[in-house]
């Protein structure tokens, strides 16, 4: 039921913006909404071909990494660790897989659902984790591609450190509301 | 980023050499520059039709309407931002978006912003404190209804696919939370060295 709600409202958003943004520059403040959006969309190609060398590199550097089986090596490695924290190793891969690649991650996220279920502990945190970190790599690329800068300073850092803290967030969170 | 490039590529590399998987490495490499050129020009679509959107958003005068509500917040992240700087209104935008859920359409805005950062920007080859800021808070993926990982869950025949909605609120807002604070305290220590030094 939620998520038909959620799914029918997701699919409204979009049309009502395309419909309601320009109805409101033409009746309320009477813009030339036709050369409006023209002039906003001319610039649609060029950031598009200025982002692609960027892209290329870093996702050439993941893909050769996924394809190497270095992620296995590196999984045995944080076991441990994660472990003594108390943190279901099951979910180790595809949180370490979540700022490489969503697609990788959410295909090991599917595989831990269809291994232990989506209403298990770990498949529980496994959903809050994707929900609460993101591609990093993919949106430094697009981002600073887009304005062609290279020297990106401490935003890698920042941001890997933002994406560990929603997984320690997530478990934080996840111990307290979901487990028995 | 020149280190962590370096560091994925040898990664990958030596673990071949050990694994005896340079077929698949060789292989990954042409695939994913095809990929990542795909995806580019993927994104051209969505990007030209919500650019023009938001063009119409802002002469119309709702971007900055927005911006303004904001400027509380803003003040606090982007200090270095004007406050009527039409990097705020893109920034807006981009938040409402994904906010939303709408990944097609923050992207477009979130590029805007970069552009209008960089008009800010002394340094045009370096990142600014507020696009390092701008950047970061992303990977707290801030979104109020994770909608593919619902979808996930429901295809995996969960009781209750939406059950994880408010701890994936509460865990993105801890993980905000420490990007401001990161980056302002890399923001902090950074400014006491010459400005353009090689990160």
């Amino acid at each position: 039921m939620t998520k038909d709600l959620v799914n029918a409202a997701s699919s409204w958003i979009v049309p009502l913006l395309i419909l309601g943004i320009p109805t409101y520059a033409y009746a309320a403040k009477r813009i030339r909404v036709y050369e409006s959006f023209i002039e906003g969309a001319k610039e649609g190609f060029q950031i598009g071909v200025r982002i692609m060398p960027y892209l290329v590199a870093i996702l050439v550097a993941i893909g050769m990494l996924r394809a190497s089986g270095a992620m296995d090596w590196l999984v045995t490695i944080l076991q441990p660790v994660v472990a003594w924290f108390g943190f279901p190793v099951e979910a180790l891969p595809s949180s370490l897989m979540r700022p490489l690649s969503g697609s990788a991650a959410f295909a090991l996220s599917s595989d831990i659902f269809k291994l232990y279920g989506p209403d298990s502990f770990v498949g529980r945190l496994v959903s809050v984790i994707q929900g609460s970190t993101e591609t990093t790599f993919y949106v430094m690329a697009v981002y600073f591609g887009s304005i062609a800068v290279r020297r990106t300073r401490y935003t890698l850092a920042a941001s890997l450190i933002t994406d560990v803290s929603g997984i320690v967030g997530a478990y934080v969170i996840c111990r307290l509301l979901f487990q028995q | 980023m020149n280190i962590v490039w370096l560091l994925l590529i040898a990664a990958a590399v030596i673990t071949a050499v050990f694994k005896g998987t340079m077929p698949e490495v060789s292989n990954a490499a042409f695939k994913s520059a095809a990929t990542a050129v795909e995806l580019a020009i993927g994104l051209v679509g969505g990007m030209t039709l919500f650019l023009g959107l938001m063009r119409v958003a802002q002469d119309s005068g709702l971007v900055q309407l927005l911006a303004k509500a904001l400027r509380p917040l803003f003040r606090l992240l982007f200090p270095e931002v004007p406050k009527d700087h039409p990097a705020l209104g893109a920034i807006a935008m981009n938040f409402g978006a994904n906010i939303l859920g709408l990944g097609d359409a923050a992207t477009p805005m979130g590029l805007k912003a970069m552009q209008e950062l960089q008009t800010l920007n002394p340094d045009k080859e370096s990142a600014s404190n507020a696009m390092c800021m701008f950047v970061a808070l992303h990977s707290s993926s801030v979104q109020l209804i994770p909608v593919m990982i619902i979808s996930l869950r429901a295809a995996a025949g969960s009781r209750n696919p939406s059950e994880i909605i408010v701890a994936t609120i509460v865990a993105t807002l801890f993980s905000m939370a420490v990007a401001v604070v990161v980056s302002r305290s890399f923001a902090r220590w950074q400014g006491r060295k010459p400005q353009g030094a090689p990160a």
